[in-house]
This record gives structure tokens, C-alpha cells and sequence, in this order.
């Protein structure tokens, strides 16, 4: 490992001025992007970060929590945060945005998807799926003792919303849910069940690696819309909300509001950064299922897809 | 100091002493709580009852407004005249980053340009030989060949094994943070000892340091301080430091009498008393605080990652979210090295400086001559580094990794032993930890009011029950009844299993050397292993939930009541242990007569330690799917909530003061039926 390797895999990687500009640019100080604790995350930051330097600016990479990092946007610590998942960053991205120190770049481009999800081979003990509707004849299959006679479906942490309980109560589920605390332990969990190829039955996003890992589907539910979540008659259960699926949303990028001011070029590059769901999903697995550093990963992508990036910087 | 008759020492808590009437309280107590715990659903139905049982919403007033309000007056508003309190902060921040940006130039970075492939090296940081010759040299001079093999055995364990460049951005806040942490420390306790007010004024804010969890005042300090290292560091002195205070109080009240008295004969000054005369004879007492916060600085290495110190604990927990359970054990074990690398180390050298100096008169250059070796292996290497990379960081190719290994371990008792693993599960699960939720949870709120204020009353009359009864009524007040019971259940359990384990611990401990040294890196490795890298495997064998929650607030709280149990042993005075032996005692009777009762005090301590460590593991049990005070917590951070997250944790603090105050006028009853007075006494 080289020492610039070693640089770089500290996380805080200060990027000098050593660099002879390209274009000239409105400040040279320097953009501090956040860096959070998932692979795709951090794939989107290295590219913008890369196509800015390209461009002349200064980057600097800072690790920050993915909802605590809106501290320091509001306050100008932190300047550009790439990945705001609709589906679970909305409450305190309205929230920064209505103090008017923070604004939303616009869409990434990517799409999240969460809904529930099970390994392929739960199909062999609950042939009915991925619909819905086969759910409650395969309770038993899903049951843990403590859940049992109900099935166990494993959620996202709390804080993710979702509506899982009102949706299991809404189209008369005979499940419990049961909130894993994080992410990790929601994986952790299924990697666990996939080893014993035990049922498993649990929420899962994408993009990410474990859809891609593990060969499984997702549970098909009516189709989400906006009338199923607000409007009781809507939709099967006409006494109540949320029998429906649930929304996929895009990704935005945020930054602190000072940003178009002090680096109008670098702003409208950030707003033009486009990428969609495969393609991330194809880096992402270079990475996380290949073994491949981000930053390499990162390189290849640039220097095959100039075209792409140099229309950011200069559109 | 008279010495105690072993019937007293033994004596059941409501002692023989007592009329006959206060002998039945605690055990009536109980009985009715049973009866209340079973009986409450169905006095709930009769009318008119139940805001006896549940707390009536009427009774809960929004303080989280209060705090936001207040929060937001704090960051953006305040200010002394000249400049805010932002400002201020601000400042301090400033001076903070200073020493540590030096450290990261010499440790980490040296001074390099631009980035990737344009990165140009002016000047190298230390190479990873340099600073393993440092700290071999380091272990030498201080404890001799021995601890200088076991010191650069640890920092080669970094480099081999990939981890040096992440374990030097920790090591760098960390030489930071801990200097940073025991003076602080140090001063408050020195000054808590002079003064009993200022200590009565600081108990509540050390606990509140130590227990109101990290995420609660995450955002404001980010606010304060900025986004980055420094408020990382702000945050870990904040949560590192209490233990050192308490010692260091504890520590000087314990100094023997006589010692006193020849530094009042001898004519010391206050100043000379303290820092000439108490200070150095406490000196082994504080080395156990100086442990502590070196421990607990190294157990924020993970949250301080999160906003944005970097470093091995932003390892452990990218390794963890792609579940590379391999890679987080070879982080998290990297931090356990440097942690056990830098305690031995300072221990040594406190040891060394209690020994009188042996060639006085000789320059320093003459004592240690070792000094300008050491440069010259410092600067060959940077220049070595130069032509030949090796030398300045530690090739990829001679690395080596165990990843695959620790995954295969977790996969192989995964696929073999879940089906016993989830039976013993089961069966504690729903024959012990639901039945013991539900009765809690279904326990009339003001039966536990009235039983928390009559304990307060008993143990330390009628402040201390004035003190209880406002921190239960806050906690009802709050809204917060429900998850401060189960934080209660789960916490209560935790603490009971954890002093199960760890007091045999300790007592084996103290038995022996060996056995001291082996338990001793035991709980050290326990203690400073990050508990996510443990969470995972736990959650992959026993998925989300309870228990896998208390799994892991067990290994983490179990430290303390080793370490307290096992200091509390060995420091009973000999003229006791020597009575024991002219009197004929066996071992077995001089264990349970004589030492285990005399350091009742020390190991209640420990418990107290024990509460305060498992209360502050309450946001990482969140992270597997509690419902308790720790989600509020962790669910306020989540929406940068402050009033929420502050209030949340301030119930976490409620019940932290409540134990720590109990046990501790618990601990002050037993010494003084033991006769053990002077110590601690204020």
C-alpha cells in the first residue's frame, strides 16, 4: 500500500493546492464534500469530487453523519452532501431547507427503492409469492417463537417511517414487525438467515450490495400511490390507509445555500451530476462485491465516461 | 480504625441492629410490588384508578420546546458583549485543533499537496519504524524489555496487519484528547476535594457528562465547535473525563492519615500539601483513573468518526456496513492494541516515577543516552523512506489478514449451532426477560415513586428521598415512563448478569498474578473492542432484539466491576489480612470474613461504574431495535431534534443519578458499620 493509499483510506483527505487549475475558478478555497458510511455514497462524492478538481476547484472530503452533517450545512462548515435519500432523509432536509441556509441540488439521478423482500429460495416453502396476497398462508414460515403464530417481518430502524405497521394492519397482515436498529443489523440478519438459507423476510433497499449479493425478490404489493397513503376509501382496505406498496423516490443532492454565491461553476456543475441506478449499481459491486478500492473504481469510471462529465462542468 | 467483627460485615442489609419493625420493610416492600406488578391491569379497569397506574397525560408538560428554545438561544444568540458564545467556542476550537493538527503532521500526514495521483510529499510524517522504535524505546525505559517487546508487538500488529495509517489518525486524537481529559480531570477532582460544596455542585454534571448519551448534544456541539476532529474531540474529553474526577477525589480522601498530618507538621503550604504531599501518594489510586480515561477515549473512537475524526473506528464501521466481519475485527483489534499499548505504558511509567530517581547528577543526555539513537533511526528511515518506499510505510505485500478466517468462524457456528444458540435464547427470552418488561411496564407509576423515595429515605434520609422523588417525577413529567422502564428492564438485567460475572472476575483476579494479568487483558480487550465489531456476529447468531442488546451491554459494563472488585481486594490493609492469618482463618474464610467485606465500598464503586457504562451503551443497543430511552435518543438524532434528544437524555441521566446516589449512600452505610471511616467521607 503506498502511502497515497494510505492518504486516502484515513477518510479525511485534504485536497492541496498543489494542482495547476484548468479553468479559472470563483474561489480557491476549498469545497468540503461529506463523506458518509455506505459504498455508493461514497462512490457519487469521489466522482463529483474528482470532476471539481478537473474544473480547477479545491475538494476537501470530510466524514460526517449522514443526518448529523446538516449541522454543518446550515452553519457553512460543510458545503455539498451528494446522496439525501428521499425515502429516508426528507424530514431533515425540509427542515434544513426551510431555514434557508440549505437548498436541494436537484435529483442524482438514481432512484431508491425500499419495500420487503425475500431470498429465492423462501419461494420453494411459500410458492405464492411475490404476491402479496400469499403472505398470510405462508405466516408460519416466517415465525420465530417469540412472533409465533404471527409471521416476523424485520423492518428498517424506526426512524426510516416506511408505515410497515399500519400497512400490515391495513391489509390485515398476520405478521409482526420488528425494527432492526440499523442498517447493519438488518443486513447482518439476512446474511445469517442466507447461510442457513433459513426464510427470512425483511425490508431492503436498493442500490445497494445485498439485492445484488443475494438472489432474491421483492414482495409485489398495490401499486403506491399518493391517494393509498392519504386516502382511506382508496385501495382494498376501504376503512384505512397504507394498503398499498411503498414510494420510490429519487436521491437528492444538497448543499449549504453559500455555495451558488462563492462558486457559481462549481454549483451548477453539482446541479448538472446526473448518474442512474445500473450504473451505480454496476460500481458499487466493482467495489463491495469485487474488492475494489474507490478510488480506483472512481478513476476507471472518469477517464471512460469523459464525455459525460465534462458536459457537467461545462453546461 | 477498629476492626470489624465479621458477624456485623455479614449481616443482612436490614442488620440486626435495626428495631424489629424496619427488619420487615424491604421484604413487605417487595411482596407488595409482586402483588402490584400482577394486580395492575386489573385495578386499571376500575374507574377512577388509573392515573395511579399509567401517568395521566395531564401531569405531561413539553420541556422539549424549553430546551430547543433555549438550544437555539445558546448557538445563535448568546453572547458576553464582545463577541457570542459561538464565538467563543469557536475559539476554543481553534486552540484545540493546534496541537492536534501538529500531531497529525508528524504522526499522519507530514506536509503533502494535492491528492491521488498529483500528491506531492514535501516532508514524510514519521515512518512506521520510527514510531515503533519510539514506543519499543518508550516501553523499555519505563518497564524493561518485557513491556518494550509487548508495546512494539502491538504497533507491528498495525502495520502488519494494514492498519497503521487509520491507527495513526486515531492516535492522534487520541495523544490529544487524553492529556486533555486527565489534567481537566485531575483539577476538578483536586478542587471537589477541597471543597465539598464544589464536589456536591459537580456529582450531577459528572453524571450528566457520563450518562446523558453523546448523540443527545451531538448537534449542538457540531454547532459550537464545528464540523470535524475537534468536536470529536470536544465531545470525547466530554465523556472520558468524569471517571478521572471521581478517582482523583476518591483517591486523595483515601491518603492514610498519617501522611496528612506530616505535611501539616512539615509546614506545606495548601498548594505544596496537595501537589507535593497527596498527589504523589494517590498516585496508584489515579493511575486507575488515567486507565479509565485512556479506555473510555478509545471507546469514542467510533461516534468520533461519525463526525468526522476518521481513523480506525470509520473502519470498523465501513467494514460493518458491507458486514465484513473479518475487516471490523482486524480494526476493532487494532484499537484494542493501541489502547492496551498506550495503558500498559502510562501505568508503567507512573510506577516509574514512584521509585526515587537512581543516578542524580548525571545530565539528562548522560541518563539517557538511548535519546539521540533514537533521532538518528527517526531520520535514517525518512530518508531510507525516500529511495526505498518500506521503509517510510509498511508495503501492501507484506501484509497480512485474518478476514477470511473470522468470517468463516462466524459462518461455521452460524450454520451448526443456531438451532441451540436460538433455543437457550428462547428460553430466557420468554421465561425471564418478557415476563420481566411486562412487569415492569405494567407496575403502577406511583408504587415505583413511592418505592424509589422510601429507598432514598432509608439509605440516606430525607434529601436524598426529596432527590429521588423529583428525578421519577421528571421522568414522568417528560413523558418518558414507558422507555425509562424498559430502559430499567434492560439496563437492571444487564447490571445484575454483568456484577455476576464480573465480581467472581475480580476476585479470581486478585487471587493471583497470572490470573490478574490474563482476566486484566481480558476485560481490557472487552472494554476498548468497539461493540459494534461484536455486535454484528451477535445479532447475525441471535438476531435484532433484546437480547442481543444485552449481550452486548454486558461485555461492555462488565469491565468495572472486575477491575473495581479485583483493586478493592488487594487494597485491604495488611494489619487486617495479618489478623486474620494470627487468628487462624483458612483461605476461604479469609476471603469471605475478612477481604470481601472490606471491600464492599469498592466494588459497590465498580457497580456504580458498572450502571453508568451500561446506561451510556443504551444508543448502541438502539442500533438493534430497543424501545428504550437510547431509541429516543438515537430517533431525536435521526430528525436533529435537540429538544427531543436532550430531554430523552436527560431521563437516561435521571436514572443514573437515582442508582449512583442510592449505591452511593449505600456504600456510605457499609463503611460506616465497618469502621471504615475517613474514606470518601465528606
Amino acid at each position: 500500500m503506498t502511502f497515497r493509499n494510505l492518504m486516502a483510506s484515513a477518510a479525511v483527505v485534504a485536497l492541496g493546492a498543489g494542482a495547476p487549475a484548468l479553468a479559472q475558478v470563483e474561489s480557491s478555497d476549498p469545497i468540503r464534500m461529506t463523506l458518509h458510511d455506505w459504498t455508493g455514497q461514497l462512490i457519487t462524492t469521489n466522482i463529483m469530487a474528482r470532476v471539481l478538481e478537473e474544473a480547477g476547484y479545491n475538494v476537501e472530503l470530510v466524514q460526517a453523519d449522514y443526518l448529523a452533517q446538516f449541522a454543518g450545512l446550515k452553519t457553512g462548515d460543510l458545503h455539498v452532501a451528494m446522496e439525501m435519500w428521499e425515502t429516508t432523509g426528507r424530514e431533515a432536509m425540509d427542515e434544513a431547507v426551510a431555514t434557508g441556509t440549505v437548498v436541494n441540488m436537484g435529483s442524482t439521478g438514481m432512484e431508491a427503492i425500499e419495500e420487503w423482500w425475500y431470498p429465492s429460495y423462501v419461494k420453494e416453502l411459500c410458492p405464492g409469492l411475490p404476491d402479496w396476497t400469499a403472505l398470510n398462508d405462508c405466516a408460519e414460515v416466517f415465525a420465530t417463537a417469540e412472533t409465533a403464530p404471527r409471521g416476523r417481518y424485520l423492518g428498517g430502524p424506526v426512524t426510516w417511517g416506511g408505515f410497515d405497521p399500519e400497512r400490515v394492519e391495513a391489509l390485515g397482515l398476520n405478521y409482526e414487525v420488528i425494527h432492526a436498529g440499523t442498517d447493519a443489523a438488518l443486513f447482518a440478519e439476512l446474511e445469517s438467515a442466507y447461510q442457513r438459507q433459513a426464510p427470512i423476510l425483511l425490508w431492503v433497499y436498493a442500490p445497494h450490495w445485498a439485492p445484488m449479493q443475494f438472489d432474491g425478490e421483492w414482495v409485489e404489493f398495490p401499486e403506491y400511490t399518493a391517494e393509498c397513503y392519504e386516502d382511506p376509501s382508496w385501495g382494498i382496505n376501504p376503512d384505512m390507509a397504507f394498503d398499498c406498496g411503498k414510494p420510490r423516490g429519487p436521491i437528492w443532492k444538497v448543499a449549504w445555500a453559500g455555495v451558488a454565491d462563492k462558486w457559481p461553476g462549481a454549483a451548477s456543475a453539482i446541479e448538472a451530476f446526473s448518474i442512474d441506478n445500473d450504473t451505480m449499481g454496476g460500481l458499487i459491486a466493482l467495489v463491495d462485491l469485487e474488492g475494489g478500492a474507490v478510488e480506483d473504481v472512481v478513476e476507471d469510471w472518469l477517464w471512460e465516461n469523459e464525455d459525460t462529465w465534462r458536459a457537467w462542468v461545462e453546461g | 480504625m477498629t476492626l470489624a467483627a465479621p458477624d456485623h460485615a455479614t449481616a443482612s442489609p436490614a442488620g440486626p441492629q435495626r428495631p424489629g419493625a424496619q427488619r420487615w420493610l424491604w421484604p413487605v416492600a417487595l411482596l407488595l410490588t409482586l402483588a402490584l406488578g400482577w394486580a395492575a391491569p386489573l385495578l386499571e379497569a376500575l374507574p377512577g384508578l388509573g392515573w395511579l397506574i399509567r401517568v395521566p397525560s395531564a401531569l405531561v408538560i413539553d420541556m422539549q420546546a424549553a430546551v430547543r428554545g433555549f438550544m437555539d438561544w445558546l448557538v445563535n444568540r448568546a453572547h458576553f458583549g464582545l463577541f457570542t458564545f459561538r464565538e467563543l467556542t469557536r475559539g476554543i476550537a481553534w486552540l484545540v485543533d493546534q496541537p492536534y493538527q501538529a500531531a497529525r503532521f508528524v504522526l499522519v500526514e507530514g506536509w503533502v499537496e494535492g491528492r491521488g495521483a498529483r500528491a506531492v510529499t514535501h516532508f514524510p510524517p514519521l515512518s512506521w519504524i520510527a514510531i515503533t522504535a519510539i514506543v519499543t524505546t518508550m516501553g523499555w525505559h519505563a518497564g524493561g524489555w518485557r513491556l518494550a517487546a509487548f508495546v512494539g508487538g502491538c504497533f507491528l500488529y498495525l502495520a502488519v496487519f494494514g492498519q497503521w495509517a487509520s491507527a495513526m489518525v486515531t492516535l492522534a486524537s487520541i495523544v490529544i484528547a487524553v492529556p486533555f481529559g486527565v489534567g481537566l480531570g485531575l483539577l476538578l477532582g483536586v478542587a471537589a476535594y477541597l471543597s465539598p460544596r464544589f464536589d456536591r455542585a459537580l456529582r450531577p454534571v459528572l453524571d450528566l457528562m457520563q450518562t446523558v448519551p453523546i448523540f443527545a448534544y451531538l448537534v449542538p456541539i457540531l454547532f459550537l465547535f464545528g464540523f470535524g476532529p475537534v468536536a470529536a474531540l470536544v465531545a470525547t474529553v466530554i465523556y472520558a473525563m468524569p471517571p478521572m474526577v471521581r478517582v482523583t477525589t476518591l483517591a486523595l480522601h483515601s491518603v492514610p492519615e498519617e501522611i496528612r498530618e506530616f505535611a501539616a507538621m512539615v509546614g506545606c503550604t495548601r498548594n505544596q500539601r496537595i501537589w507535593r504531599v497527596l498527589v504523589p501518594a494517590a498516585k496508584p489510586d489515579l493511575m486507575v483513573g488515567v486507565n479509565q480515561v485512556i479506555m473510555l477515549s478509545l471507546n469514542m473512537v467510533i461516534i468520533a468518526s461519525m463526525i468526522g475524526a476518521g481513523g480506525l473506528g470509520f473502519d470498523v464501521l465501513n467494514a460493518l456496513r458491507r458486514l465484513n466481519i473479518g475487516a471490523g475485527i482486524e480494526a476493532g483489534l487494532a484499537i484494542v492494541a493501541l489502547a492496551v499499548a498506550l495503558d500498559r505504558l502510562s501505568q508503567a511509567y507512573a510506577r516509574r516515577s514512584a521509585r526515587p530517581p537512581t543516578a542524580s547528577g548525571m545530565s539528562w543526555l548522560a541518563r539517557n543516552r538511548w535519546a539521540p539513537a533514537l533521532v538518528a533511526v527517526a531520520v535514517l528511515s525518512g530518508l531510507l523512506g525516500l529511495i526505498w518506499p518500506p521503509a517510510q510505510s509498511f508495503p501492501a505485500e507484506w501484509q497480512i489478514t485474518t478476514r477470511d478466517f473470522w468470517a468463516s468462524l462466524v459462518r461455521t457456528i452460524n450454520v451448526n449451532y443456531f438451532d441451540q444458540l436460538e433455543a437457550f435464547k428462547n428460553a430466557l427470552l420468554l421465561n425471564v426477560m418478557i415476563p420481566l418488561r411486562r412487569f415492569l411496564l405494567a407496575l403502577p407509576w406511583v408504587w415505583v415513586l413511592a418505592l424509589v423515595t422510601l429507598a432514598g429515605w432509608r439509605l440516606g434520609g430525607a434529601r436524598l428521598a426529596g432527590l429521588c422523588a423529583a428525578l421519577v417525577m421528571f421522568i414522568a413529567m417528560a413523558g418518558l415512563w414507558e422507555p425509562a422502564m424498559i430502559t430499567l428492564y434492560l439496563c437492571g438485567l444487564s447490571v445484575v448478569i454483568a456484577a455476576l460475572i464480573g465480581i467472581p472476575l475480580g476476585v479470581l483476579a486478585a487471587s493471583g498474578h497470572r490470573a490478574g494479568r490474563v482476566i486484566g487483558g481480558f476485560i481490557d480487550t472487552l472494554q476498548t473492542l468497539p461493540s459494534f465489531v461484536y455486535l454484528i456476529p451477535v445479532v447475525m447468531l441471535f438476531r435484532v432484539g433484546d437480547f442481543a442488546a444485552m449481550i452486548a451491554v454486558v461485555l461492555y459494563a462488565l469491565a468495572p466491576a472486575v477491575r473495581y472488585t479485583a483493586h478493592g481486594l488487594r487494597s485491604v490493609p495488611s494489619e487486617l489480612i495479618e489478623a486474620g492469618t494470627v487468628s487462624g482463618c483458612t483461605r476461604w474464610q479469609m476471603l469471605w470474613r475478612i477481604r470481601l467485606p472490606m471491600a464492599v465500598p469498592e466494588i459497590l464503586l465498580g457497580i456504580n461504574q458498572t450502571i453508568m457504562l451500561a446506561l451510556s451503551m443504551l444508543v448502541i443497543t438502539a442500533l438493534v431495535g430497543t424501545r428504550d430511552l437510547g431509541q429516543e435518543v438515537y430517533i431525536a438524532l435521526t430528525r436533529a431534534d435537540v429538544g427531543q434528544g436532550i430531554i430523552a437524555g436527560l431521563g437516561v441521566a435521571a436514572i443514573a443519578i437515582i442508582a449512583d446516589r442510592l449505591i452511593a449512600a449505600g456504600a456510605a452505610r457499609t463503611r460506616a458499620r465497618l469502621g471504615l471511616t475517613g474514606r470518601g467521607g465528606s
